[in-house]
């Protein structure tokens, strides 16, 4: 089977952006979407400090020091863009305007738990930011993740057992071996990657899996 | 005649005392009033409550203010950065408290107190640890979680323009927390780079109106 890397996964979740939609991407992998969105589509990102309409990176020598994304690294505002206060991201955000939030994952439960933020270890400090907004707030939570641990655990599970960072919010898991949808009856495999076939994607996953009729 | 320029950052800090709560602006280094927080540091006030988005970035600024062992109790939502050794040391050694609100959260509990609001529901948390021990609510078809409003003694903050009366005009995402944190504190101080006279600014374009600001620094 051919896994796909990080910047494959981002470009099978960009695929599916549709024209028009205002998208949250979460730090850390999900920001990798931005550079694969459909050219020729406008889809406005957001975020979360204040800004709608988050451009790339700037060439370097034309950093402001006033415009960043929420990892706080140098950005830029398309031709559109807006600011805003805080208080009105975080508006735009739970009061369901957003189409779609980008998260990564430490694990998704087989009824959409995510954990996220924390893993609960005693001397961890733990830091939440925005995530437990955009999981509740997004009118669609994607998870873009590696489908197994290091150890090769599954991170898909029956529940999840790092803290949560919202309950029931996860719509769809993109990982580096599927797409998969979680419904009200449980998931459903959108899309393998070659060479992987269906029973040896349940045997990784540990959880049950439903499978799609056009999935191979 | 009103004017609320202040000659210096020792200046328009020079009352704030101890045990005070302080909401300092800025997201990084975006809206950060380095030359208030400076100031504060000179002035001396200890066992202060501390609200911003971080708890501070490398040796200058918040970070200084910590290392200092000033700050009592941080409230923040997201503390742990690759450069936040200051807060790591004193938060490992049990010498600071935190209190961990989600992002918007933290912006709601600003804006509410500066509105006058006395709770509010949000679903943000509901079913996690940030929410152990808060009352819940079901409304229509979603959980929510009772919050409560975050007043502040004084708020700092850093702005692009101001006119004596203390309307305001913010540079990009600099915005950020610094008009919700203008309506929540007592006593409102601004570290600007440009004063103008009063009818430079568009009415159109003020962002903070003067009602919310007290003190006004040019640096």
């Amino acid at each position: 089977m051919k896994k796909l890397d990080r910047k494959q996964i981002a470009a099978r979740l960009a695929r599916d952006i549709p024209e028009g939609a205002y998208v949250n991407l979460g730090i850390g992998l999900p920001t990798l979407v931005a550079d694969f969105l459909p050219k020729g589509r406008e889809i406005i990102l957001h975020s979360e400090n204040g800004i709608l309409g988050l451009g790339p990176k700037p060439a370097p020598g034309e950093e402001d020091e006033d415009v960043m994304n929420a990892g706080k690294e140098p950005a830029t505002l398309l031709t559109g863009g807006a600011y805003f206060h805080h208080a009105d991201s975080f508006g735009m955000i739970r009061g369901r305007h957003l189409d779609f939030a980008v998260l990564g994952a430490f694990q998704v439960s087989v009824t959409g738990d995510l954990a996220n933020w924390h893993t609960g270890g005693a001397d961890d400090i733990p830091a939440v930011g925005g995530a437990m907004d955009l999981a509740v707030g997004a009118k669609k939570v994607l998870v873009m993740m590696e489908h197994l641990t290091k150890k090769g655990e599954s991170k898909i599970v029956e529940r999840c057992t790092y803290p949560l960072t919202g309950a029931r919010c996860v719509d769809r898991i993109y990982t580096d071996l599927a797409v998969i949808d979680v419904k009200a009856d449980g998931l459903h495999v959108v899309d393998m990657v070659e060479g992987l076939d269906f029973q040896e994607l349940q045997r990784l996953t540990g959880v049950p899996l439903k499978r799609l009729a056009s999935a191979a | 005649m009103i004017n609320k320029f202040v000659a210096s950052p020792e200046a328009a800090l020079a009352d704030l005392p101890n045990g005070a709560t302080v909401m300092i602006h800025g997201f990084g280094n975006a809206g950060m009033p380095s030359a208030l927080i400076d100031a504060l540091i000179a002035q001396g006030a200890r066992d202060l409550t501390i609200v911003n988005n971080n708890a501070g970035n490398a040796d200058s600024g918040l970070a200084a203010l910590i290392a200092a062992k000033r700050v009592r109790k941080i409230l923040c939502s997201f503390p742990r950065q690759s450069d936040s050794w200051h807060f790591d040391k004193a938060y490992r050694a049990g010498e600071i408290e935190l209190e961990l609100v989600p992002q918007g959260t933290l912006a709601e509990r600003i804006r509410a107190a500066g509105a006058g609001i006395g709770a509010f529901f949000t679903p943000t948390a509901y079913g996690t640890r940030l929410a152990e021990g808060k009352e819940t609510r079901r409304i229509g078809e979603r959980d929510y979680v009772l919050e409560y409003p975050i007043h502040a003694d004084y708020a700092l903050i850093k702005a692009d323009r101001a006119d004596r009366w203390g309307n305001l005009t913010y540079r990009k995402s600099a915005r950020n927390f610094g008009p919700i944190m203008a309506m929540a504190a007592k006593t409102t101080v601004v570290q600007v780079r440009e004063t103008v006279e009063l009818g430079e600014l568009d009415p159109e374009h003020i962002v903070t109106p003067g009602i919310f600001v007290q003190r006004i620094v040019k640096h």
